[in-house]
């Protein structure tokens, strides 16, 4: 019998390929599931999650809480603007609170890298990492490699780019992670300003020209223009930035092979991708959507069926 | 321990004739009839009685499907093992259809009624019967009975049934093995 490695998802960086691996095999299932007529399983009913988002988010909140309904958890869901943290608590006081109200497993998102870790050392519950600054997305880039294995079958061996904000990007360092331990080439294409320093350090090559990049790869992963994010001036204008980095329908006909657009969303039509590449039969950007309830549903499984009664 | 032939594979190839004629009694051409294989040992015998029904008795357009009740097991972080998921493949809804469970061993109706939640993600089901290779009677923590037994068997907890299946275990036999 087969069970994760760790009792909680900080960073890809922690977990294994095995892990992942496991990690696959549970959310085929559920994705099986989540396409029946009733999509709910009772497995988790005696457990209770917390998502505690100290950041904003849309589509990964719902995604958590939707997997936690699927697989008939009790969920309690808080974000900070409505909390005491506004008024001063520190963030063990609050998820202590929390916890103290009989909660076994914690999803968070915080600004701070290292929050999760920090919190996973700290607490009892079980941690899930939902994005800890500019760190890591463990759950993201899982779907993100479970959506490729979808459709190209495998990731090991597979060419993958990462264009767009890789400074400022916890999805593109938790994707670098997860595709290189899957035995993916990657490649990392932006502007000079954006890409960190040392991160051929990672054994990632980096290429400027977004044409060559594309030519090179099988799937692009195409990272949003984080604008909250940029409290300088990265690149001249968002215009400029779209002329040398955005993907057009012209761009993708005119390569010589078909690649798969990716985009962890929410996208900036027009910025990164044109509308018409969003929507054309390349992109999986709603396959995405989709695996990410059944990855989340897999990881909260396994990490449930660790935590003893 | 030791292990003991509870049934030879000439006595097993009877019984599975048998339930086959006893679930034509019931459901005559099967045309509004599903077979369910419980994962994942169900899955052999099920395949067994479609394979024999089709092939000794003619019946046509068997519908056969196979339902993993892992995730709905009563006993998650509850057991010292994680439960591990095999497939679902029930390519039709069972809504007014007359579901027929397939497993080899029932024991403690646990599994069962596992099943019994699981089947209701499909469809509300017109009635669902029981069919099963070895009731282990005396066992049951629920209650449960099949409506089609292969062989009743009294084996007390420390005993085991094990069933083998030609094409996954090299012989059709059920052993009873003590630990």
């Amino acid at each position: 019998m087969k069970e994760l490695s760790v009792n909680h998802l900080i960073g890809i960086k922690h977990i294994t390929k095995q892990d992942i691996d496991l990690i696959f095999e549970t959310a085929d299932h559920f994705k099986e599931v989540i396409n029946r007529p009733i999509k709910k399983v009772p497995s988790l009913r005696d457990v209770t999650i917390a998502n505690i988002f100290f950041e904003n988010s849309t589509r990964t909140k719902l995604s958590f809480e939707l997997a936690q309904k699927r697989l008939s958890a009790d969920v309690i869901s808080f974000s900070a603007a409505q909390s005491s943290v506004k008024k001063g608590e520190t963030l063990i006081d609050t998820v202590n609170n929390i916890l103290s109200m009989k909660v076994d497993m914690v999803v968070m998102r915080h600004s701070s890298p290292g929050a999760a870790h920090f919190l996973s050392q700290n607490v009892s519950a079980s941690i899930v990492n939902a994005g800890d600054g500019a760190h890591e997305h463990p759950t993201q880039a899982l779907l993100d490699s479970f959506t490729i294995r979808e459709k190209l079958g495998d990731v090991g061996g597979k060419k993958i780019v990462i264009v767009g904000d890789i400074l400022h990007s916890r999805v593109a360092l938790s994707n670098i992670f997860a595709l290189q331990m899957q035995g993916a080439e990657v490649k990392v294409c932006g502007p000079k300003t954006l890409i960190p320093k040392y991160i051929e350090s990672l054994g990632v090559t980096v290429e400027s020209n977004l044409r060559k990049a594309l030519e090179w790869c099988d799937v692009a992963n195409m990272l949003r223009v984080q604008n909250e994010r940029l409290d300088v001036s990265y690149f001249p204008t968002t215009r400029e930035y779209t002329q040398q980095y955005g993907v057009t329908k012209e761009l993708l006909d005119s390569l010589n092979k078909e690649i798969v657009i990716m985009h962890p969303g929410p996208i900036n039509r027009g910025v990164e991708i044109t509308s018409d590449v969003a929507d054309s039969g390349q992109s999986v950007i709603l396959n995405q959507v989709e695996n990410g309830v059944a990855v989340r549903m897999a990881v909260i499984y396994l990490l449930a069926s660790k935590i003893k009664n | 321990m030791s292990q003991k032939v509870l049934l030879t594979s000439k006595e097993v190839h009877i019984i599975l004739h048998r339930l086959a004629c006893q679930l034509i009694e019931n459901h005559l051409d099967f045309s509004n009839t599903i077979l369910i294989g419980l994962q994942p040992r169900g899955k052999f015998l099920a395949e067994r009685i479609k394979q024999i029904l089709e092939s000794e008795y003619q019946v046509s357009n068997i519908q056969l499907g196979f339902l993993d009740i892992t995730f709905f097991r009563d006993d998650f972080r509850r057991g010292e093992k994680p439960l591990e998921a095999n497939k679902t493949q029930i390519d039709f809804l069972v809504e007014d259809k007359k579901v027929v469970f397939i497993d080899d061993v029932l024991y403690t109706g646990r599994s069962i009624n596992a099943a019994l939640t699981a089947i209701q993600s499909f469809g509300r089901p017109s009635e669902v019967e029981l069919l099963t290779l070895i009731d282990r009677r005396f066992s049951r923590h629920l209650p449960i009975q099949p409506d089609y037994r292969g062989r009743q068997v009294d084996a007390i907890n420390n005993e085991k049934v094990l069933v083998k299946w030609l094409e996954n275990d090299g012989e059709d036999a059920v052993y009873l093995i003590t630990k």
